[in-house]
């Protein structure tokens, strides 16, 4: 009976390549295609060719930004954890009310978001490549400098030693001054995605629908501060 | 002195051991205690068909009358296993056809069950009696008409969640005018509209009948003819309970409700109309199962329904109950014994909020027998955890999914570590644990320090580390089962605790950081392992420390098995031969 495991040369092979520090010779970048890559390759989300699809077929998004739209918790294979008869019943549902709704429907601005149960306060936050979208409540926010620290503690988690979301060490992102391979924007109630920051905070919180933590590359067209992207920041383990 | 009892005492005195574990210990005592117990044991369980080969189970058990079979993992439920994974049934049925005609009963859950199996499962096994059918998948009404008409003894034909491809209702005509000898009849996962006038049929000669669970398809009214013709029911599924009946329609299915005075579980119920609800009043509190999870009933019926059904101990229901639904259920249900919610929508969007962590906690509060949940939520809190696990330190199985993955405590923001540390180290006797929301690597040296009797963990989105999988693979001496995903570990507490996985039976690890080379290297080490790699490419075309997509690692006596499809990959024990998806020896 084995009890310990022969540590011969070959683990030290992998223990040079792999180990805590993920951001080593694996350096998973954030949307880096394919396979490859260790922790970075959380946010993947597995080929739909793989698995059959599950879950009610949401309506597209209606943001008009470039790009594709960020992924919602129900695009992830397999979660929520209810087996496939459960799930095709709630989308069957999901159908038909969808179905009744739009036979009643008049004239409809609303965006049906707002019609959903969702908890007051909170709206939801995706961030690019990375398949589980968050939450954050705004009213416990005061400013924009708190709502992008709140953020970057969520997606990155800067305390050292730690691995946040995307399973990289990275330095404070500075979400808000255009520093940074990402910025933070977001979509108002017209369905427009604009980048955060330029109106008073109050007005933001009244008019915002929902967050994206987007890559700077992606942010042209978008109003104001677009700045060229600074070369990457180097990912180093502690 | 020869001490040995003769082997016809031996024999009398097992037939008194029933339960498998206890049969398997008896026969590690002895060589002669292994010949009689294996001569003599009727039921055999294999929890995982590729721990052991169809032969040597026949071989090893030929007096075998029943046997039970599981083939995909758990998680395959949720769409993580891809199709053509594997867990056939027809090697088992074959070999059983050849070594065990003698068979009555078979029993199989998450199976690839084709009609070809079927077909021979009615030609080989003469006194063939009960045939259960758990999400399995593979087989159409065809191979249903094979059984129905070629098994003169049937007892039990029972469909639960399987994907069925439906041809037609005609599979029911085919039950022969002779068999009267059914008890349980379960179709409810069908689709199809069967011969309601061969159902009636079915029904008025059987009576023994104690379980029929209908499917969608069988209207509200057909309902009621068939429970004149069956008033011992004791256990009931119905078909669709939607249909608009006229005011003596609906007093006539009262009546005949009322007549059901055996009835003790209830289910189907899919779109009742509100106005059909007092309908079940006569029934409810003879009630210790019911099952409302399809039905979309709204939380004042369902209040008006539980408030009557005092001796419930099992109730699946959906969010739709909201906290104040519960808080009925804790003042009415004080036989409780199972509670399971499931939600009402697809999506975090959807949950309903009107049910939050306190419809648990009242009930916990409430039910002195509550031990078992599954609850799904939409957020939770420390507090409420350690409420639960103060007033129910019996909880034998505790299964939350917070919904929203990364889900804080609600309240303080904080994660749902301290929550769960308190359930494991209240409910001494946990068997199962399900954990959800944020959690960190703490929460998992928690459950590995407390949780001494867990059998089954199933992990989601959460730890920080290897940590975590250290904590657990080195702290849960009883764990059998642990199934983890989108989970930030890697290599190196699963090499380190390699030996622990000898001792379970299985390991499911998806979109974790497990590289190539580690299971190349387990595989190599650990000969009574299958070490199975599923992922789209190719292994060898990337470097080692890649990590993989999914892996599936089980003890085996059977060796790598020699069905799997092209994206499933093992390393073969000779590492010269290197990847393959065949066991060459």
């Amino acid at each position: 009976m084995i009890t310990e495991l022969e540590m011969g040369k070959a683990e030290s092979e992998l223990e040079l390549g792999l180990g805590l520090s993920l951001g080593g010779g694996t350096a998973a970048k954030i949307g880096k295609p394919g396979g490859g890559g260790a922790w970075g390759e959380r946010g993947r989300l597995l080929t739909a060719k793989d698995f059959p699809s599950v879950g009610s077929k949401r309506a597209a998004d209606s943001a008009s930004h470039a790009g594709a739209s960020p992924p919602r918790s129900s695009q992830v294979v397999g979660w929520p954890p209810i087996g496939s008869h459960r799930m095709n019943s709630l989308a069957a549902k999901s159908a038909r009310e969808e179905e009744e709704a739009g036979k009643k429907k008049v004239d409809d601005d609303e965006p049906k978001d707002v019609a959903k149960k969702v908890q007051v306060g909170f709206i939801k936050v995706n961030m690019d490549g990375v398949a589980i979208g968050r939450k954050v409540d705004l009213n416990a926010h005061s400013s924009y400098e708190n709502l992008a620290q709140t953020l970057e503690d969520m997606f990155f988690r800067s305390k050292p030693g730690t691995i946040g979301l995307t399973g990289q060490f990275t330095k404070p992102l500075r979400l808000l001054d255009g520093s940074s391979e990402f910025v933070l924007t977001y979509e108002d109630k017209e369905g427009d995605w604009m980048l955060v920051g330029d109106v008073p905070w109050r007005m933001f919180t009244t008019s915002v629908k929902r967050l994206r933590v987007m890559k700077t590359s992606e942010a042209n067209g978008l109003a104001a501060r677009h700045q060229e992207p600074n070369e990457r920041q180097r990912k180093q383990p502690v | 002195m020869d001490l040995r009892l003769p082997s016809k005492v031996l024999e009398h005195i097992f037939s008194f051991v029933d339960s498998n574990e206890d049969r398997n210990s008896v026969s590690l005592v002895c060589k002669s205690w292994f010949e009689t117990e294996r001569l003599t044991r009727k039921r055999v369980f294999v929890r995982n068909c590729y721990a052991v080969t169809p032969a040597a189970v026949a071989r090893r058990f030929p007096g075998m009358r029943s046997l039970t079979l599981k083939g995909k993992p758990h998680f395959a439920d949720y769409n993580l296993v891809p199709d053509g994974w594997g867990g056939y049934a027809w090697p088992w049925i074959e070999a059983m056809a050849e070594k065990s005609p003698s068979l009555e009963e078979l029993r199989l859950k998450r199976m690839v069950v084709t009609d070809e199996c079927l077909e021979k499962i009615a030609a080989s096994f003469k006194d063939f009696k009960v045939l259960v059918l758990t999400s399995c998948e593979g087989f159409s009404t065809d191979g249903l008409a094979a059984i129905a008409v070629a098994c003169r003894n049937l007892t039990e034909l029972e469909l639960r969640e399987c994907i069925v491809e439906d041809l037609g209702g005609d599979w029911l005509s085919y039950f022969p005018e002779t068999l009267t000898s059914l008890v349980s009849l379960d179709f409810s996962c069908l689709d199809s509209e069967v011969k309601l006038s061969d159902l009636e049929r079915l029904v008025s000669r059987s009576p023994n009948l104690k379980s029929l669970k209908l499917n969608r398809a069988v209207s509200l009214d057909a309902l009621g003819s068939l429970l004149r013709l069956a008033p011992q029911l004791v256990e009931l599924g119905t078909g669709s309970f939607s249909d608009k009946l006229d005011q003596e329609a609906v007093s006539k299915l009262a009546q005949v409700f009322t007549e059901l005075k055996e009835l003790k579980s209830l289910s189907g119920l899919w779109d009742v109309l509100p106005e059909y609800i007092p309908l079940l009043y006569s029934v409810c509190p003879g009630l210790t199962s019911l099952n409302l999870s399809y039905a979309t009933v709204q939380m004042p019926d369902l209040v008006e329904l539980l408030s009557r059904c005092s001796n419930l101990q099992k109730l699946w229901v959906m969010d739709l109950i909201e906290d104040k639904g519960l808080e009925a259920v804790a003042s009415s249900c004080k036989e409780l014994r199972e509670l399971r919610v499931f939600p009402s929508g697809a999506d975090v969007d959807e949950t309903n909020v009107a049910m939050t962590e306190q419809g648990l906690v009242s009930v916990s509060e409430a039910c002195p027998n509550l031990e078992s949940v599954l609850y799904f939520c939409a957020q939770f809190t420390n507090a409420a955890l350690a409420t639960i696990a103060k007033t129910r330190p019996n909880l034998k199985c505790f299964r939350l999914c917070v919904i929203e993955p990364f889900a804080p405590d609600h309240k303080t923001h904080q994660p749902l570590d301290e929550g769960f540390k308190a359930i494991v180290e209240s409910c001494k006797d946990l068997q199962r644990l399900s954990v959800s929301g944020l959690l960190t690597d703490k929460a998992f040296e928690y459950i590995g320090t407390h949780g001494k009797k867990l059998r089954m963990l199933s992990i989601a989105f959460a730890g920080d580390s290897d940590l975590m999988l250290h904590h657990l693979l080195s702290g849960c001496e009883s764990l059998n089962k642990l199934e983890i995903r989108d989970c930030p570990f890697g290599d190196t507490a699963l090499l380190e605790n390699a030996a622990k996985l000898e001792t379970m039976r299985s390991l499911w690890m998806s979109s974790c950081g497990v590289s190539f080379g580690a299971c190349k290297l387990m595989s190599e080490k650990m000969p009574k392992l299958n070490v199975e790699v599923i992922d789209e490419h190719t292994p060898e075309t990337r470097p080692d420390s890649s990590a993989v997509e999914k892996i599936y690692i089980y003890r085996t006596l059977a060796g790598p098995r020699l069905d799997m499809p092209e994206f499933v990959w093992t390393i073969h024990k000779n590492p010269e031969i290197g990847v393959s998806h065949l066991a060459i020896e």
